[in-house]
């Protein structure tokens, strides 16, 4: 069942959102997004997750309206609407700075969606009581944004782009002002928020723990380019190229050239000739450049029982941590390679300049594309 | 050690008090900012409290009817104008005797001349009598005044006399009021005579309607320029802070060109055919040219502040409104416009202040029905030397403004105006 605009039930299904091959250029003369294909179910909580510049905002603002796509089509319950003016697409928004009305109150702010689309007073009162109290800033109506809090204003942004019962609400980078402490709390509260109305919400950030935390699914962006598109742990576990092994989480890199391919696992020589076996995910045949991507966890310290692959390292930097200590070894040429050590009782003490053996299971050893 | 530390004053290093050697460093401080600000104070002291003073001074200032003629003034004192009877014997001798001393000192042709304001044909009154004065020695003088001239045997010379005797006057400001003091007591002058609360009116309703067309105009502009990249904005803020470049006097000229009748813009429109040659259109020595010219001559002061207000307004408060669900209008009245009204706040009291005291465009462009207070306080500054009452208009002016401040504050707010 599809909703209109004006229609102010309230909502327990999100709308669809379906990008088509979109492009944009600003000035004709580099992509910004370069073909576009991306599908939103109903409901869904989907981050759009990338460094500065890579093109995310763009993406939200050719949903939003407020720029026109250079080509393709974006659809929102399966009907195209590129040539559908802002106001008339009925999306929620919460802007990176709230860009709350600072001449009008709190209740004026999230009456505001609903005067325009001319609902009567006393639903007016009654909606913005509701969305208010959802936000648990019930007595602050009459506050002005500027007598708010940093966190309160966040709130008023948020039950500002719901109360007029959108099935989308778009959050560019909307706890970016706020402190780390601020920020996980109202991480929490925006997925709460999510899971009680059943919106679809896109969500733009640049904070890969924030994207973990609170979406369904993200879409890592590069250069203008998905890079992956997934779930949170899959993200992490299965990395589908160097960039978001990278991008996401604590990454050791080892450059070097397939020798080798059998089924799903591919041997691999280092530059320094020491061979490894590891998941062909992102190389092709024998001869590619590789970078091999292993989480800091992943790597068995002095294992006891013998590993499919194994190596010397030499400590170069301990950093006691309490529940772990951190190790920074090198390993095969690469003096960045950190492992983290379970902190048990029982292990004797380690000394920087040692030599120890570590190793590693097959799986947890990803044979990505070359980083240059 | 510590005990008995917290019970002594605190000193410095070489013994003295704590408190007394803070209070010197820091009266160096202030002392410091003073002899830094002290240049300008003088000079603002100098050049604008100390006119302004003495100008609000001189609209009551009146010692000359005194200084000149003492006796006189103290004879008065028992004479009653209401009575329509000239005074007595008494008066006229002591009027010999204070235009004795005068005619010596030069003064009496000054004494009439200020009288003269008052009422006209005193200051010939006092240079005739004043050539006759000296042969003047026997009493009685009543009558040898009376052959000097017949208007010392008028009540109403003696009236004005007698009412102007005081050091200090209301008259001033009674004549900027078009009001006078007659023997009915307190009474507007009569129609033909009223001149300045017509100018200050229209004044008023002029200055409001440059005000109100610099905003029209500078509006959209203001609007237009905040919206463009800042290179493009600021190129063309050069061209709205041009006019500047040229003076005042060409520009104000320059609109004569093109408004008088025999002017480009009746030439146009008649060669278009949209008016005949007959009925070319009047814009200038009129109001309307008052208002075309300020309005072109004040607008940078309106687009200036506007501009600075509406570059404050971040852009996403217009999308934020547009995502709610607002069309263009909307979005721009509901939540743009109330924004940038601190700037038209700013602007439209600065070209207002300044319209209100402009002087040499109504003077140029303006006809008689153009003119401003402003023209009329020069006139008496500089033609009839009229001092006296050109103080009083300008401290009405003065006035009219601060209570139009004082009004503006308590509907807009002054807080409401931000000029940058
Ligand atoms: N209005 C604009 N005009 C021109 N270039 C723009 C504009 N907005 C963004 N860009 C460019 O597009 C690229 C992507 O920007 P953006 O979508 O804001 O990235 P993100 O939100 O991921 O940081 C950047 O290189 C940026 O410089
Ligand atoms: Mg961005």
């Amino acid at each position: 069942m599809k909703k209109g605009v004006g229609d102010l039930m309230p909502s327990n299904r999100g709308a669809s959102v379906r990008y088509e091959n979109v492009q944009k250029s600003y000035d004709g003369e580099i992509l910004v997004v370069k073909n576009l294909n991306l599908d939103i179910p109903p409901g869904e909580f989907l981050t759009m997750l990338g460094p500065s510049g890579s093109g995310k905002t763009t993406c939200l603002m050719m949903l939003a309206g407020f720029e026109p796509a250079t080509h393709g089509e974006i659809f929102l319950n399966d009907r195209p609407i590129n040539n559908v003016p802002p106001h008339k697409r009925g999306i929620g928004m919460v802007f990176q700075n709230y860009a709350l009305f600072p001449h009008m109150s709190v209740a004026e702010n999230l009456a505001f969606p609903l005067q325009v689309r001319n609902v009567g007073k006393a639903e007016q009162e009654e909606k913005v009581k509701r969305a208010l109290e959802m936000v648990e800033l019930g007595d602050f109506g009459n506050r002005r944004p500027a007598q708010l809090s940093g966190g309160q204003q966040q709130r008023v942004a948020v039950a500002r782009a719901l109360v007029f019962d959108p099935e989308l609400v778009l959050m560019d980078e909307p706890l970016g002002a706020l402190d780390k402490q601020l920020r996980e709390q109202m991480q929490y509260e925006i997925k709460h928020i999510h899971e009680n109305l059943g919106v679809t919400v896109v969500y733009v950030t640049h904070d890969q723990t924030e994207a973990l935390t609170m979406s369904d699914r993200v879409a890592v962006f590069n250069d203008g380019v998905i890079q992956q598109l997934s779930t949170p742990d899959s993200l992490y576990e299965d990395p589908q190229n160097s960039f978001v092994a990278q991008f996401i989480g604590e990454n050791n890199k080892l450059s070097g050239k397939v020798i080798g391919v059998s089924g799903n696992e591919c041997l691999v020589e280092l530059d320094d000739g020491t061979q490894l076996k590891a998941d062909k995910v992102n190389v092709n045949a024998v001869g590619d450049r590789t970078t091999l991507s292993l989480r800091p966890e992943r790597v068995e310290f002095e294992p006891a029982s013998s590993m499919e692959n194994l190596v010397q390292g030499r400590i170069e930097e301990l950093i006691y941590l309490g529940d772990h200590i951190r190790v920074r070894m090198s390993v095969a040429g690469n003096d960045e390679f950190i492992v983290k050590v379970r902190n048990r009782g029982e292990r004797r003490k380690l000394e920087t300049g040692e030599t120890v053996p570590i190793g590693w299971a097959i799986n947890d050893c990803k044979a990505l594309d070359a980083v240059a | 050690m510590s005990e008995t530390a917290t019970e002594q004053v605190l000193t410095t290093k070489d013994g003295r008090p704590l408190k007394a050697s803070l209070a010197r460093a820091l009266r160096r401080e202030k002392l410091r900012a003073l002899v830094l600000i002290a240049p300008l104070l003088i000079f603002v002291l100098l050049t604008f409290v100390a006119p302004i003073a003495d100008m609000l001074f001189r609209s009551v200032e009146n010692s000359i009817v005194e200084d000149t003629l003492p006796q006189t003034v103290n004879a008065l004192q028992d004479w009653d104008p209401s009575s329509g009877e000239v005074p007595g014997e008494p008066v006229f001798a002591a009027l010999a005797a204070d235009l004795q001393v005068a005619v010596d000192l030069k003064t009496h042709t000054r004494l009439g001349s200020r009288l003269n304001y008052e009422k006209t044909g005193i200051s010939s009154l006092f240079r005739k009598t004043g050539r006759r004065v000296k042969k003047m020695t026997e009493p009685p003088y009543k009558e040898q005044f009376l052959k000097a001239d017949k208007k010392w045997g008028q009540v109403d010379t003696w009236q004005t006399l007698k009412q102007f005797s005081p050091r200090y006057t209301d008259g001033y400001f009674l004549s900027s009021l078009d009001a006078e003091r007659t023997s009915e007591g307190l009474q507007m002058k009569p129609e033909d005579e009223q001149i300045y609360l017509l100018l200050f009116g229209r004044t008023m309703m002029l200055s409001i309607a440059i005000t109100v067309s610099c905003l029209l105009l500078g509006y959209p502009i203001a609007f237009l320029l905040a919206q463009l990249p800042l290179r493009t904005s600021n190129l063309l803020m050069i061209l709205v802070l041009l006019p500047f470049w040229t003076s005042l006097l060409v520009r104000t000229s320059a609109w004569k060109v093109l408004l008088q009748q025999q002017g480009v813009i009746n030439d146009f429109l008649v060669w278009i055919g949209l008016i005949s040659d007959a009925n070319r259109l009047v814009m200038i020595n009129n109001q309307t040219g008052t208002i075309i010219a300020m309005t072109h001559i004040l607008l940078p002061f309106m687009i200036l502040p506007l501009y600075s207000v509406m570059k404050t307004i971040s852009p996403t408060y217009v999308r934020a409104a547009k995502s709610l669900g607002a069309t263009d209008w909307t979005a721009f009245w509901r939540v743009y416009f109330p924004q940038s009204v601190p700037g038209i706040g700013a602007g439209a009291v600065l070209v207002f202040i300044l319209a209100i005291g402009y002087y040499i465009t109504p003077e140029l462009v303006g006809g008689t029905s153009g003119i401003f207070i402003s023209n009329r306080i020069a006139y008496h500054i500089s033609s009839s030397l009229n001092w006296g009452l050109a103080a009083a208009l300008g401290t009405l002016l003065l006035a009219a403004v601060m209570i139009l401040f004082i009004v503006y504050d308590k509907i807009v707010g002054i807080d409401n105006v931000k000029l940058g």
